[in-house]
């Protein structure tokens, strides 16, 4: 006797597309996949009829045109000579930038924060969740305005540092005065910071850059073959060579021996003649206010993920590691974080893509991203509102799932391997 | 963020609305009201005051119209709008009419697919700095800090004149008018441009407005007028011809007080035809006859309005120069009512 009952071998009809279970779930996809095709082919057309009949049909040749105004931090070269594509390309940086720094920052804080939340010290675990709550239940908004406005109003002019010959004869010192040894100047308008020159450098800055880079990559890979050895050699022998002094040779010889050649010397801001710092670089308050607030506002949203991955690590790990003799610290370092991972990453992706997209409030604190360029100023000057906003999203979506992609990367490999 | 749900909003009115076919002049009668595009908020021009009734130059072309149409001038509502969504408020038919200090360009008539009727002030960008900076040029604003307000034309101007006088300058670019005055005012920029006009009514509104100069370089024409959508014609003429209503009032010496009186017992057939005492002038283009006549009853002629938010004796203190009648050396010109 069979138990399983052969299907009937005759020919395939119309009506088993709906009545025959084998087919009916891939008539219903395929039907709904056309709905949704039609629903979104009947917007596509239906936005290009209405611009076309309101005689702005959609194009994207406004991308080639003079820009004509100027933008405040221009990381790429960028005159108000050049097109509005390059505008887009000058916020899509600063935006790129302010992601970047902002991911790092509100990483570290909240890995301190979550790991000291759970802290056995009442008044710092208390105190951290002071910050959490305080931080995750305000609008990121209203953080930028807190801090953006008190930088403005409350820091002094270019003008209060100046130093003049009145001044000098008569013996009092200027309103304000620079920190850090003369070096770093906190005014209305943005912090100056010392900048590096290079007496003997290469023609292009990038091309210096590039060389630097390479140096440390290159450092950094010597000395990561140093210590792979000395795991090898500890694992045959039992015993790890010493390699310490010559991991900080190979780590920093070289680049201080490649910065010395190019006549390396910090390029110290100067109180202004006339209005504004001479040399130096200028970090806007803008970008230190965006900074700050989205760090600070997403970082403790990664603290309570933090906190959530360590207290889902069973508490038999670390009596089973305080029964080895780890000490605390090194019990939260070897054991404790490395299984946290595994909890932490994917809800840390969303995080990272958070902030990257809140990067489009900076046009609360005048701060020229991708939405202040492309989606204000160039948006304004040339009327293409629909296109933009298009253009905008294309742009968000691509660095949301690079974020995503890199991310899920790095989570497979903190994943547990099972074989 | 409010501006962003707003381009959700007109994205997805584009995408599933059809366009609006409907005249205006009929939209406008159907609802018993006046949507104006009005500025957030400048004083003289274009802002409520401490009891939340608009009042302005150009908020008194807005009830001029509203008079005219709907026969009452209080039938406006305004809606403030910045710099940067004040085009695609009037294309995509949140308001009727854009009077907000404005500037007519080729791009914004032709590729921004708007119509701008008339010039009702004749302005120039200009710069405001402190005093005690001792800045008496803007030549010397080599280097300087200068906010500017976003996706203006002031932008585009401020960008040629620092080149073409070959200095520097740092730009902040701030959204609204309120956001670059607070920036100026807290040191944050060292010089504050927009047209003149604009800055005299920053100025007014400075607590040491003595500390303040406005510096004498005018960089650009910046003619302000009234807008609207392309496309409906009828619509244009109605808003052009309220203003040179209120031109031609002017001229005449019809003012706010005298004008039941003047029709009645002109003579003059131009004044006669304006007033809707002769002809049918009105009907011609869907309103009444007596329109025109019920717009210089709201708000006064151009003269009146003029001195009433702007002129000398306000905080303003604005003087007419191009803004004085043709036969008083200035550009303001209505062609004949007739």
């Amino acid at each position: 006797m069979t138990m399983a009952t052969d299907s009937p071998r005759d020919g395939f009809r119309l009506s088993m597309l709906i009545y025959d279970s084998r087919y009916r779930a891939l008539t219903i996809q395929l039907f709904v996949l056309a709905l949704f095709i039609a629903v979104i082919w009947w917007l596509g057309s239906n936005l290009q009829n209405n611009l076309a009949e309101k005689g702005r049909p959609l194009s994207f040749d406004f991308l080639w045109s003079r820009a004509g105004y100027d933008i405040a931090q221009t990381l790429i070269p960028y005159t108000n000579d050049s097109t509005h594509f390059r505008a887009m390309l000058v916020g899509l940086v600063n935006t790129l930038v302010l992601a970047f720094f902002g991911c790092i920052f509100a990483t570290i804080i909240g890995v301190i924060v979550g790991v000291l939340r759970l802290s056995k010290n009442w008044l710092i675990a208390r105190l951290m969740t002071i910050y959490v709550e305080i931080f995750r239940n305000i609008p990121l908004l209203l953080w930028i305005l807190l801090i953006f406005v008190p930088l403005g109003e409350m820091t002094p002019g270019p003008n209060a540092f100046r130093l003049t010959d009145e001044m000098v004869a008569s013996g009092t010192l200027p309103a304000a005065s620079m920190l850090f040894g003369e070096t770093v100047a906190i005014t209305n308008r943005g912090t100056y910071i010392p900048g590096f020159l290079f007496d003997r450098g290469f023609e292009s800055g990038w091309l210096t850059t590039l060389v630097i880079l390479a140096v440390i990559l290159g450092s950094l890979f010597v000395h990561f073959t140093l210590t792979a050895r000395a795991r090898r050699v500890q694992e045959d022998t039992g015993v790890r060579p010493t390699t310490w002094w010559k991991s900080l040779a190979v780590l920093f010889l070289p680049l201080a021996a490649l910065l010395w050649a190019m006549g390396f010397h910090l390029d110290i801001p100067q109180p202004p003649t006339r209005f504004n710092f001479e040399g130096g670089v200028l970090l806007q308050n803008a970008f230190v206010a965006m900074l700050v607030a989205l760090s600070l506002y997403t970082g403790a949203f990664i603290a309570e993920i933090v906190r959530a991955g360590i207290l889902a690590v069973s508490r038999g790990q670390t009596e089973a590691a305080y029964a080895l003799g780890l000490r605390p610290n090194r019990t939260m370092r070897l054991v404790v974080l490395p299984q946290a991972l595994r909890v932490i990453i994917p809800p840390l992706i969303s995080q990272f893509l958070n902030l990257t997209k809140n990067t489009s409030l900076g046009i609360a604190a005048s701060y020229a991203d991708l939405r202040g360029t492309l989606g204000g100023v160039t948006l304004n000057q040339t009327g293409r509102e629909v296109e933009a906003m298009l253009l905008m999203m294309l742009i968000y979506l691509s660095i949301s799932l690079s974020i995503s992609a890199l991310m899920n990367v790095y989570n497979r490999s903190v994943q547990l391997k099972e074989r | 963020m409010k501006k962003s749900v707003f381009f959700g909003a007109l994205a997805a009115t584009t995408l599933v609305a059809g366009l609006a076919g409907a005249a205006t002049l009929d939209e406008v009668k159907a609802r018993g009201e006046l949507l104006c595009g009005s500025n957030t908020g400048l004083t003289g021009f274009g802002a409520p005051d401490a009891s939340g009734n608009w009042a302005g130059f150009d908020v008194d072309l807005c009830r001029a119209v509203a008079a005219a149409v709907l026969g009452d001038p209080t039938k406006v509502r305004f809606v403030p709008l910045t710099g940067d969504i004040r085009f695609t408020a009037l294309q995509s038919g949140e308001v009727d009419l854009l009077v907000r200090n404005s500037t007519w360009t080729f791009s914004r008539d032709s590729e921004l697919a708007l119509d701008f009727v008339a010039v009702n002030y004749y302005d120039g960008q200009g710069f405001m700095v402190r005093k005690d900076l001792g800045v008496s040029s803007a030549k010397e604003l080599d280097g300087a800090t200068v906010c500017i307000q976003s996706g203006t034309t002031t932008e585009l101007n401020l960008a040629d004149f620092f080149k073409q006088n070959n200095i520097t300058y740092q730009p902040v670019n701030v959204a609204d008018d309120t956001e670059a005055q607070r920036q100026y005012v807290a040191g944050a920029c060292d010089a504050y441009t927009t047209d003149v006009s604009g800055l005299a009514a920053s100025r007014a509104t400075l607590p040491d407005a003595e500390n303040h100069v406005i510096l004498p370089e005018i960089i650009s024409k910046e003619p302000l007028g009234p807008v609207v959508r392309h496309g409906d014609n009828n619509w244009a003429d109605i808003v052009r011809w309220t203003y040179y209503a209120l031109l031609i009032a002017e001229e005449k010496g019809i003012t706010q007080a005298n004008v039941n009186e003047v029709a009645t017992s002109t003579t003059d057939e131009e004044i006669r035809r304006l007033l809707g005492v002769s002809g049918d002038m009105g009907v011609k283009i869907g309103l009444q006859n007596e329109s025109f006549k019920n717009a210089i009853l709201a708000v006064g002629n151009y003269g009146e309005i003029f001195a009433r938010n702007i002129g000398e004796g306000t905080s303003i203190n604005l003087a007419r120069g191009l803004n004085a009648l043709w036969t008083q050396g200035g550009l303001q010109y209505a062609p004949p009512f007739r």
